[in-house]
C-alpha cells in the first residue's frame, strides 16, 4: 500500500494522535473511562496501521520482534511484581494498601497505575506480535 | 525483619504462592527461552528453561505438600486477594479437597516434567522449546488455581489458561496429527468453557455473588427457580467437556495419541482430575447435595452416562491399533469411575472418586511415560511396530506391564485401592447390578492390556526393529511412578484417610 | 416477551454461533462461528448487569442509578480470553494449512485415514534420536 498517497498521507496524520490518544486512555485510567486493555489495543492497532500501510519491513525496525515478544513477558512481570512488592510490605498479594504504609489512598493510585502499565504493555506487545507472526509467515514459507 | 518474622509471614501467603509462583514463572521462562539466537545458544537457553521449570515445579510441590499438612486436619485456609474481604473480592479458599488436587497436580507436574527433559529432544523441534516450557508453566498455573481459588469466575479465568496452554501444549510435537487433535480440542473446549461462563453469569444474575461459599448459601433459598435449573445445565455441559465425560469425550482420544509423550502424561494425569474435582467442587459446594442430587437428578445422570463410559471407552480401546490411543480410550473408561463415584453422592462413594483421581493420575501418568519410552526408540505408536519391543526393553516393558496391572485393578496395586472402595460404594446402596458391571469393565481393561502385552512379548521383532533400552532419564521418573502405583497399593492408610476426611468434609461432615 | 428481547437477542446468536461451528466444513469459518458463540455469552452478561435508567457507573456529584459494572469487567476478560483463543485458533489453522495442504474439513478427515494406517504420521523433519 505504499504506493497509494492517500493511504499514506492519512496513516502519517493519523498515528501519532491514535499513539498519543493511547497514552491518555492508560493514564486517565484511575479517573475516568479507560486502563490498560483499551489502551493496548488503541496502541497496537495504530502499530498495525503502521505496518498495513508501510510494510512489515519498516514496522519491524521501529519495534523489532525480539522487542515485541519479550515486551509481552515484562507486562505481565510488572503486573506481579507488584504482587510480590506488596507482599514484601506486609500487605496481601496485589493489596495495594500496602504500597504506602501512611496514605493507602496513595497506595491504591501508585498500585492500580503499574498495574495498568503492565496490561497496557502485554496487550500493545501481544497485538503487535500476533500481527508479526501472522503477516510474517507467509513471507517466510513462500 | 527477623528471619523468623518472614517466614511467618511468607506461610500465610502460601495459597496465592501456589498459584503465583508458576505464573511469575511462565513469562520469565519465556524471556529465557527467547534470549538464544543461534544453533547452539538456543539450545543452551532450552536447558536453562529446563532447569528453571524444575526449579519452580520443585517450589510449588513443597508448597502444595506444605498446605496439604496444614489443611489436613480440617482446617480452612481462606486468603483474600488483594486484602478484599471474601464476598467482594476474590477469595483463595484451601480445604482438604483443594488441597489433595493440588498436591496431584504438583506431583505428578514435577515427575513428568523431570521426564519431559529427555523425551522432548525426540518430539519436540528445538526452536520452541522454550515456549514449551513457557506453555508447560502456564498449564499448571491454570489447573493450580481452579483448585485453589473460591471465586467461580477466577474458575473460568483459570480454566482458559490451562486449556489454552494445554493446546499449545499438544500441537508442539512433530506429529502433525497433533494440529488437528488441537484444534478440534480448541473447538470443544472452548464451547466447554463457554458454556460454563453462561452458567457462571445466570448465577451471578441470580445470587448478585461470585464467592462459591457466598452462592452456596444463597442457593437453597432459589430452589426450583427456572433460571438456577438452566444455570445447572450449563455449569454441568461445560465441565463434563473438560472432564470428558461419555458423549462429550470426543477430543480427548485424539489429543492424548497426538501430543508429545511427557504432554500426554501430564494432562492424562492432571486436567480430567481436575475438571473432575471442580464438578464435585460445584455439586456438592456451590449447588450442595440436596439440590444437585436430589431437585436436579444429577445422581442418575452422571451414573448412567459413566456406566456407559465405563464400557463404551474400554471396548474402543480395545479395538485400537495405536498404544497411546488404547490408552486414552482408557482414561475415557477411567473418568467414568470417578463419574460413578461422585454420582453415588455418599461419603464411600466420594472417597472412592477422590483415591481414583489420585490412583489414576499415577497410573496413567506411568503408562504413558512406558509407551513414550518405546516410541523414543521406535518413534512410531502403532501396534505392529511395537512387535517384539519388550524383549528389547525389559524395564520399559514391565514398567508398562505393572502399570497395566495397576490399571486393571489388581491387587497390591493402587488400581486395586481406589476399585475396592468404588465397589464398596455400590453395595452400599445395594446396586449390585452396577458392581458387577464394575468387575465387567475391569476384565475389559485386562483384554486391552493383554493386547499390548502380547504383542510386545510373544511376537517376533521386525528384523529392521531397533535395539537397547531406553534412556535412563526416561526410565527414572517412570519407574518412581509405577512404584508409587505399588506403595499406595500396599500402604493405603495414607491415601483412604486423606480421601475419606476429604470425602467427609464435602458430604457436609457427618 | 417485550422486556427480554435481549435474551431472546443471546439465545439466536448462541444457535447461529453454534450452527456454523456446527456445520462449516472450513476451519477458519468454524473459529468465525465460535467467536459469534462467545459473544452471546458476553451479551447475556452485559445484559444482566443493565439496570434501566442507569447511567454509566462513573462517580459523579449528583446520585443516579447505574448499571453494575462488574459484569463489564468479567466480560473484559471473557473477552481477552476470547481473542487468545482465536489467535491460536487461526495460528493452527495456519500450522494445519501448511502441513496437510487444505483447511476443509472433509478432506483433511480422508487425509487422516488415508495414513492412519499406513505410516506414522510425523513430519519429515524429524531429528535422529541422540543418545545421551
Amino acid at each position: 500500500m505504499e504506493h497509494h498517497p492517500v493511504v499514506r498521507v492519512a496513516a502519517k496524520i493519523l498515528i501519532p494522535p491514535i499513539l498519543l490518544f493511547a497514552l491518555y486512555v492508560q493514564f486517565h485510567g484511575d479517573f475516568g473511562p479507560g486502563g490498560g486493555f483499551q489502551a493496548g489495543v488503541i496502541f497496537g492497532a495504530a502499530i498495525i496501521l503502521y505496518g498495513l500501510v508501510f510494510g512489515l519491513k519498516a514496522t519491524q525496525s521501529v519495534i523489532p520482534p525480539q522487542v515485541a515478544s519479550i515486551l509481552t513477558a515484562v507486562g505481565v512481570l510488572l503486573y506481579a511484581g507488584v504482587g510480590v512488592w506488596s507482599v514484601m510490605l506486609g500487605g496481601n498479594f496485589l493489596d495495594y494498601n500496602a504500597l504506602d504504609s501512611h496514605d493507602p489512598v496513595h497506595g491504591q493510585h501508585v498500585g492500580i497505575l503499574i498495574i495498568e502499565l503492565g496490561v497496557g504493555i502485554t496487550v500493545a506487545a501481544v497485538m503487535i506480535v500476533l500481527f508479526y507472526g501472522f503477516a510474517g509467515y507467509l513471507r517466510d514459507h513462500d | 525483619m527477623s528471619a523468623a518474622a518472614n517466614t511467618v509471614s511468607l506461610a500465610s501467603h502460601l495459597p496465592v504462592l501456589q498459584v503465583a509462583v508458576p505464573l511469575i514463572a511462565a513469562p520469565i521462562a519465556f524471556i529465557l527461552g527467547s534470549l538464544g539466537a543461534g544453533e547452539s545458544a538456543r539450545r543452551t537457553s532450552a536447558e536453562v528453561c529446563w532447569w528453571f521449570t524444575f526449579a519452580v515445579s520443585v517450589a510449588i510441590l513443597a508448597i502444595s505438600g506444605n498446605l496439604a499438612a496444614t489443611v489436613m486436619d480440617g482446617t480452612v485456609l481462606s486468603y483474600e486477594l488483594g486484602g478484599w474481604a471474601a464476598p467482594w473480592g476474590i477469595e483463595y479458599r484451601i480445604d482438604s479437597v483443594a488441597a489433595v488436587a493440588l498436591l496431584i497436580v504438583s506431583g505428578i507436574n514435577l515427575i513428568t516434567l523431570l521426564y519431559a527433559k529427555h523425551a522432548v529432544v525426540r518430539e519436540v523441534p528445538e526452536r520452541i522449546r522454550g515456549l514449551f516450557y513457557t506453555a508447560w508453566l502456564l498449564c499448571v498455573t491454570g489447573m493450580l488455581g481452579i483448585c485453589a481459588t473460591g471465586d467461580i469466575f477466577n474458575v473460568f479465568v483459570f480454566l482458559e489458561i490451562s486449556s489454552l496452554s494445554s493446546y499449545i501444549l499438544i500441537s508442539s510435537g512433530r506429529d502433525r496429527l497433533g494440529l488437528l487433535a488441537a484444534y478440534r480440542y480448541l473447538i470443544l473446549g472452548t464451547i466447554g468453557a463457554t458454556f460454563f461462563l453462561i452458567g457462571v453469569g445466570l448465577l451471578y444474575g441470580l445470587t448478585g455473588t461470585l464467592n462459591m461459599a457466598d452462592i452456596a448459601t444463597r442457593l437453597p433459598a432459589l430452589a426450583g427457580n427456572q433460571t438456577l435449573i438452566v444455570a445447572f445445565g450449563f455449569l454441568a455441559i461445560g465441565i463434563a467437556v473438560k472432564m470428558a465425560l461419555f458423549p462429550l469425550h470426543a477430543w480427548m482420544p485424539e489429543a492424548y495419541t497426538h501430543a508429545p509423550s511427557p504432554v500426554s502424561a501430564l494432562l492424562a494425569g492432571t486436567a480430567t482430575k481436575v475438571a473432575v474435582y471442580l464438578m464435585i467442587r460445584t455439586m456438592y459446594t456451590v449447588f450442595g447435595v440436596e439440590l444437585a442430587f436430589d431437585a436436579m437428578m444429577l445422581g442418575v445422570i452422571l451414573i448412567t452416562l459413566s456406566t456407559v463410559a465405563v464400557f463404551f471407552g474400554s471396548l474402543a480401546a480395545i479395538f485400537q491399533h495405536n498404544a497411546k490411543k488404547i490408552m486414552a480410550w482408557s482414561s475415557v473408561a477411567q473418568i467414568g469411575y470417578m463419574g460413578i463415584g461422585a454420582g453415588l453422592a455418599t461419603v464411600t462413594g466420594l472417597t472412592a472418586a477422590m483415591l481414583h483421581m489420585y490412583n489414576h493420575a499415577l497410573m496413567k501418568a506411568a503408562l504413558f511415560m512406558a509407551l513414550g519410552c518405546l516410541f523414543w526408540r521406535i518413534g512410531s505408536m502403532q501396534i505392529d511396530k511395537l512387535a517384539g519391543m519388550g524383549k528389547r526393553m525389559p524395564w520399559t516393558f514391565s514398567a508398562f506391564v505393572l502399570g497395566g496391572l495397576s490399571l486393571i485393578g489388581v491387587p497390591l496395586t493402587a488400581g486395586f485401592v481406589s476399585k475396592w472402595y468404588l465397589i464398596l460404594g455400590v453395595l452400599e446402596q445395594g446396586w449390585w447390578w452396577l458392581a458387577v458391571l464394575i468387575v465387567i469393565s475391569s476384565l475389559m481393561a485386562v483384554i486391552y492390556i493383554a493386547k499390548l502385552v502380547e504383542t510386545m512379548w510373544f511376537r517376533e521383532p521386525a528384523v529392521d526393529a531397533p535395539t537397547g533400552e531406553a534412556p535412563l532419564w526416561l526410565l527414572l521418573p517412570t519407574w518412581a511412578l509405577v512404584i508409587l502405583n505399588f506403595v499406595f497399593g500396599i500402604y493405603t492408610a495414607l491415601p483412604v484417610g486423606v480421601a475419606r476426611s476429604a470425602a467427609t468434609a464435602l458430604m457436609g461432615g457427618n | 416477551m417485550g422486556g427480554l428481547f435481549n435474551y431472546w437477542f443471546v439465545i439466536v446468536l448462541m444457535m447461529l454461533g453454534f450452527y456454523i461451528v456446527m456445520v462449516s466444513p472450513n476451519l477458519v469459518k468454524k473459529i468465525m462461528g465460535l467467536n459469534i458463540f462467545q459473544t452471546s455469552a458476553f451479551l447475556l452478561y452485559i445484559s444482566v448487569g443493565k439496570i434501566s435508567g442507569g447511567t454509566a457507573p462513573i462517580l459523579t456529584d449528583t446520585t443516579m442509578p447505574y448499571s453494575n459494572p462488574l459484569p463489564h469487567v468479567l466480560i473484559l476478560t471473557a473477552i481477552v480470553v476470547g481473542v487468545a483463543t482465536t489467535a491460536l485458533g487461526l495460528a493452527l489453522v495456519v500450522r494445519i494449512h501448511s502441513s496437510f495442504g487444505s483447511i476443509n474439513e472433509d478432506e483433511l478427515l480422508d487425509d487422516e485415514d488415508t495414513y492412519r494406517d499406513f505410516e506414522d504420521p510425523l513430519d519429515p523433519a524429524l531429528e535422529e534420536p541422540t543418545d545421551r
